[in-house]
């Protein structure tokens, strides 16, 4: 019931005023006239998600990368944890190490 | 397809199982909240992949499911005796009322007709002017802007022959029910992300503090599910408690502010009766008295009648993650997608269909545990 699928902007129709905002959206291979009203910001060529026949976001192709890398990052950031004791560490690793734990505290 | 195929990934799964069965050291009881999540689940070999000490009870996030009877009941009086349009989703037109569904009362002549969109359902109503067009708005907060938006639509061009039964249900309050249940099993929770997308994360803090429950607002992919199920596993180890988005593709902390506005344009919140469960405070969605004109319980006189469920139907139980299909007596004998006796056999959604559908795959994993 709660089935949304992303689909790619292929155009959005000119603005008319009192008429609901449309586009084009490729979803799979096929091309569906589908109501953007609720995503203001999307541009052609975004992905948006498709419910019903109503785009509800915008993919953001940052965060769907960075949720495929997640066990890549997250074993990165148990091995800098658990790497040698801190007298062992050049400057640089230090700063690594800084940086790895100020971003995972970030997301 | 794109950011469908890559969360499909074989290799990436495996690897995720193998840090999942790395963490986990104890049994713990989570629960998928949506049904869409529990399909995927399924349909994937998810349940017998993960370890055993892993149980996933199965929420009772399917609206078709949850709609009560008396709804129903009034669409198919709708359909059958005042000569309306009666549209809906798919899965909608199978669930049993107090003595049919409405693909019967089609099968007896009623305009009854599946949609994929309620905007579809507007413009039915400019095209037949001269008949009433009534859309079974159903759905969960994922629905509801959609289901407002054709209201809105309508309103705009004018049209006086366009109406909804609006049966919403709001995710939170149910999720609150069940962890105040005392019987409650469930130990952490995967957040439905459609939902998500729409409302945010926000109504899930105080939850998180009020009952110490891990919340993981998680997507339907495979990847997905198992990213949700590697985070909240890893809360339940370390002894936290917190609200973590693994969706953040899509759900943006605030949700989707225009398609709040929509919702809130068209409806307010009342109580809400869950077929199967009970009244859960504050957990729906009516339309507000502004836009009356587009209610068609109001605008229809629809006598109501006293509605009865089958009784030896356990679905309340299942959608309260206390029982599963398999533990039901009429699962796959008096009960069937085909003659079903409750509304999880209906929906592809609905936990008794999903195991239905797949009932082979696990029941090769029964044998093999046996």
């Amino acid at each position: 019931m709660c089935l949304a699928i992303p689909g790619r902007i292929k155009s959005i129709e000119p603005f008319k005023e009192g008429y609901m905002s449309m586009g084009k959206v490729e979803l799979g291979g096929i091309v569906k006239e589908i109501n953007l009203q609720l995503v203001p910001d999307a541009k052609e060529n975004d992905y948006v998600l498709v419910h019903v026949g109503v785009a509800i976001s915008i993919v953001d192709e940052a965060e769907a990368k960075s949720s495929l890398e997640f066990l890549k990052q997250m074993n990165e950031l148990d091995e800098l944890y658990n790497s040698p004791s801190e007298e062992d560490l050049t400057k640089e690793e230090r700063v690594k190490i800084g940086d790895a734990i100020i971003s995972k505290m970030n997301t | 397809m794109k950011y469908l195929t890559e969360y499909r990934d074989p290799v990436l799964a495996a690897e995720y199982l193998k840090e999942i069965k790395k963490t986990v050291t104890q049994p713990w009881t989570i629960m998928e909240v949506c049904g869409g999540q529990t399909h995927s689940l399924v349909k994937y070999g998810l349940l017998q992949m993960l370890p055993k000490e892993i149980t996933m009870v199965h929420g009772p996030g399917c609206p078709v499911c949850v709609t009560p009877t008396h709804l129903i009941d009034r669409a198919i009086y709708l359909a059958q005796e005042c000569n309306v349009i009666l549209c809906s989703f798919g899965d909608m037109l199978r669930v049993p009322g107090s003595e049919k569904s409405l693909l019967q009362a089609k099968a007896e002549g009623a305009d009854v007709r599946i949609l994929y969109s309620p905007l579809e359902a507007v413009k039915l109503a400019q095209q037949n002017p001269d008949k009433e067009v009534v859309f079974f708005a159903v759905g969960f907060e994922t629905t509801a802007p959609a289901n407002a938006l054709s209201v809105i639509q309508a309103h705009q061009l004018g049209l006086k022959n366009y109406s909804i039964i609006a049966s919403h249900v709001l995710v939170p309050p149910a999720m609150e029910a069940l962890l105040s249940d005392p019987e409650t099993v469930v130990q952490a929770f995967l957040a439905a992300g459609h939902v998500c997308t729409i409302m945010g994360n926000s109504e899930y803090y105080p939850i998180v503090e009020k009952y110490k429950v891990p919340i993981v607002v998680t997507g339907f992919e495979p990847i997905d599910l198992l990213q949700g199920i590697l985070m909240a596993v890893r809360q339940l180890e370390n002894g936290e408690h917190k609200m973590e988005n693994q969706y953040a593709r899509v759900v943006r902390e605030r949700g989707n502010l225009p398609a709040q506005e929509a919702i809130m344009e068209i409806f307010e919140i009342s109580n809400r009766m869950w077929r199967g469960m009970d009244v859960i405070p504050l957990s729906g969605l009516e339309v507000k008295e502004k836009y009356a004109a587009f209610d068609a319980t109001k605008k229809f006189n629809v006598p109501l009648k006293d509605t009865k469920e089958n009784e030896s139907c356990i679905a309340g139980a299942i959608m309260k993650g206390l029982k599963k299909p398999l533990d039901c007596p009429n699962f796959g004998t008096a009960c069937k997608p085909s003659h079903p006796l409750g509304a999880p056999m209906v929906s592809s959604e609905g936990s008794c269909a999903t195991y239905y559908h797949f009932y082979s795959a696990l029941n090769e994993t029964k044998k093999v545990e046996a």
